[in-house]
């Protein structure tokens, strides 16, 4: 949704190995030995910031895994005795967990999907007619989606998908990818524009069509840029509040972060039964992104060797 | 749709090939249409869930339309009554005054944290994992977290050090309530700016800090006179993508405070949102189109801005 920290998660992520080759041509350098220590102090200091990141996680953790008795006393820091699981099969009960987990996967699987081939196909279209004015509207076009919040569209949109029986997951999914198209279509074509056109023609050359040397030498030569649009329309979609409970009208198919709400309402004291809920509705993200942070940085990496 | 493409594309391949005719035009049109093929779907998908909704809101902005049913034109009435109406000015006040803290806080904590991070440190990959983890949660979900922590741990705490002040929970104070809203949007948004200054940082040559501690610089000077100027188009882009990110702030304010204590920390998307319920509809609309006014003034002005500062 927001334009230039696209470029972010691939600088961030390049900039890793760049630096340690920095390093280590530095560390041949005689001159450079004092520079070469490592600060302390900062490490301290960043440790100590990492604490307020870490703290809401630990009372998560520790306020799951209590009593009912000993959560209600409300001390977050005390670390739970005795040990329990019951806040969680509670959890699992009162939110139906596998449904609610089943919609959010199929919502977001289908906009990481479909966010991916769009926009792909999109910015192909559009990266190899840029000389053709159609096209450069269609993407500037496509980009003014940047601009429009979705509370502003909100209340049409609840409107329309109402008229054509898409309250429900599947306009979710189809109203996530089309807010994700914005970004991802400038990620692609920043980067198609960096890929030689010579492979295509190669590809040409041997008698494959547009569409087959796209799928066959194209596509698989964006699969780093396609790993970054993949992980921002995953966090994008599996976090989101704000869309599905606006649109979804049958609370039975509401998605994992908007059922979280009944603790609010209905349940608002059984703290150990919450917090168990909030962490079985955050894991995934969190196991998501340490498992594609690997994958983004090694694919950027490979990228950058060939 | 990929079969379909290929068959007539690969029919005229050999008339392509052969030496007598020429092949740029010939393959042009068939070319294009594959194009064509591959961008009209997301066009039209798009046309109908995106700009569909936008045209028809600032149609409904001029009716007295309840969402429903049979409307009047009102011509601007709408827009009127929303620049007397003390509900909207005040939840405009609010969410424009919480995005300007928000900001400078957020770029502060973020600019400390890319530099800490871009030096000589030691468990350099985890402490950055571990600042990056907030931007993968749900914001609801951690403001929930959060509202336990404010409404019970804190005031605890705070009994227990006998601290005056915090003792009440900050999120029953109407003129309180907007730090805590403030904090845990920081909270989650300091990891994007944080990777937007690491990489602005990456950009700062090494020998100039190199060279500037030899003329014997302060950490202090060469954060003021090498770093900061250097990285200025960065600390813009951060400015402004979090100034409009923090106006549609929504989520965390549903489950820090509901838009409470009373009507004290509504936002403008709350206000919005309400449409439905109070039968405002075409009243909102009007709120709506005003609030894409503004954000849309602030990404020109980005586009603007950044533009000048060539390629960022």
């Amino acid at each position: 949704m927001t334009l230039p920290t696209t470029t972010i998660p691939g600088g961030a992520a390049s900039t890793t190995p760049r630096r340690s080759s920095e390093d280590s041509r530095r560390a041949a350098l005689p001159t450079s030995r004092r520079s070469d220590r490592h600060r302390w102090g900062t490490t301290v200091l960043l440790m100590l910031g990492a604490l307020t990141v870490i703290l809401p996680f630990y009372v998560t953790i520790s306020m799951a895994f209590k009593t009912g008795e000993q959560a209600v006393e409300g001390e977050a820091f005390a670390l739970p005795a005795p040990f329990s699981v019951e806040g969680f099969s509670t959890a699992w009960a009162l939110t139906d967990f596998p449904r609610a987990f089943t919609i959010s996967i199929l919502i977001t699987l289908a906009t990481v999907i479909g966010t991916i081939l769009l926009s792909a196909m999109a910015s192909y279209a559009i990266s190899r007619n840029w000389e053709k004015k159609a096209y450069r509207w269609a993407f500037y076009y496509l980009l003014a989606a940047m601009f429009l919040p979705f509370p502003v569209l909100a209340l049409s949109q609840v409107k329309l998908t109402g008229m054509v029986e898409l309250a429900n997951p599947l306009g979710v999914a189809l109203l996530h990818i089309m807010f994700q198209i914005s970004f991802s279509t400038l990620l692609f074509t920043a980067f198609l524009r960096s890929l030689p056109a010579e492979l295509e023609e190669s590809a040409r050359m041997d008698g494959a069509s547009t569409a087959g040397a796209f799928w066959r030498i194209v596509f698989p030569l964006m699969a780093p840029m396609s790993a970054t649009v993949g992980i921002f329309a995953f966090l994008k979609s599996w976090n989101d509040f704000m869309m599905p409970s606006l649109i979804i009208a049958d609370p039975t198919l509401q998605t994992l972060p908007v059922i979280q709400e009944i603790f609010q309402t209905q349940f608002s004291n059984n703290y150990h039964v919450s917090f168990a809920s909030y962490l079985m509705a955050m894991a995934p993200a969190i196991i998501a992104y340490v498992i594609s942070q690997r994958w983004v940085l090694s694919g950027l990496t490979q990228g950058a060797v060939k | 749709m990929t079969t379909a493409t290929t068959s007539p594309r690969t029919a005229d391949a050999p008339t392509g090939v052969s030496p007598r005719s020429r092949p740029a035009p010939r393959r042009r049109p068939r070319a294009d249409r594959v194009y064509l093929w591959f961008l009209l779907p997301t066009l039209v998908l798009f046309t109908l869930s995106i700009t569909m909704p936008a045209v028809m809101g600032i149609f409904y902005s001029f009716t007295d339309s309840v969402g429903f049913g049979e409307f009047n034109f009102v011509g601007l009435n709408n827009y009127l009554v929303m620049f007397s109406d003390p509900a909207i000015l005040s939840s405009y006040g609010f969410t424009i005054g919480v995005a300007l803290c928000t900001v400078i806080l957020v770029n502060v904590v973020a600019l400390t944290l890319a530099i800490g991070l871009t030096s000589k440190i030691r468990a350099k990959t985890a402490l950055r994992t571990i600042f990056v983890m907030p931007m993968v949660v749900s914001g609801i979900i951690i403001a929930f977290v959060f509202q336990f922590i404010f409404a019970n741990t804190v005031p605890a705490a705070a009994q227990a050090l006998q601290l005056g002040v915090l003792e009440e929970s900050i999120l029953a104070d109407p003129d309180l309530a907007w730090i805590s809203i403030v904090l845990v949007t920081a909270w989650q948004a300091v990891p994007q700016a944080m990777l937007i200054y690491i990489a602005g940082l990456m950009t700062v040559p090494r020998d100039v800090y190199e060279a500037s501690a030899i003329d014997g610089a302060s950490a202090w000077k060469q954060l003021r006179s090498i770093t900061l100027p250097l990285i200025s188009g960065f600390v813009l882009i951060n400015v402004i993508i979090g100034f409009k990110d923090f106006l549609g702030t929504y989520e965390i304010i549903v489950g820090l405070t509901d838009g409470g204590p009373g009507t004290s920390t509504r936002s403008v998307a709350m206000t919005i949102f309400s449409g439905f319920d109070n039968g405002d509809y075409a009243y909102q609309m009007a709120n709506s189109t005003i609030f894409f006014l503004i954000t849309l003034t602030i990404a020109l002005i980005q586009l603007r801005l950044t533009r000048g500062n060539a390629r960022i």
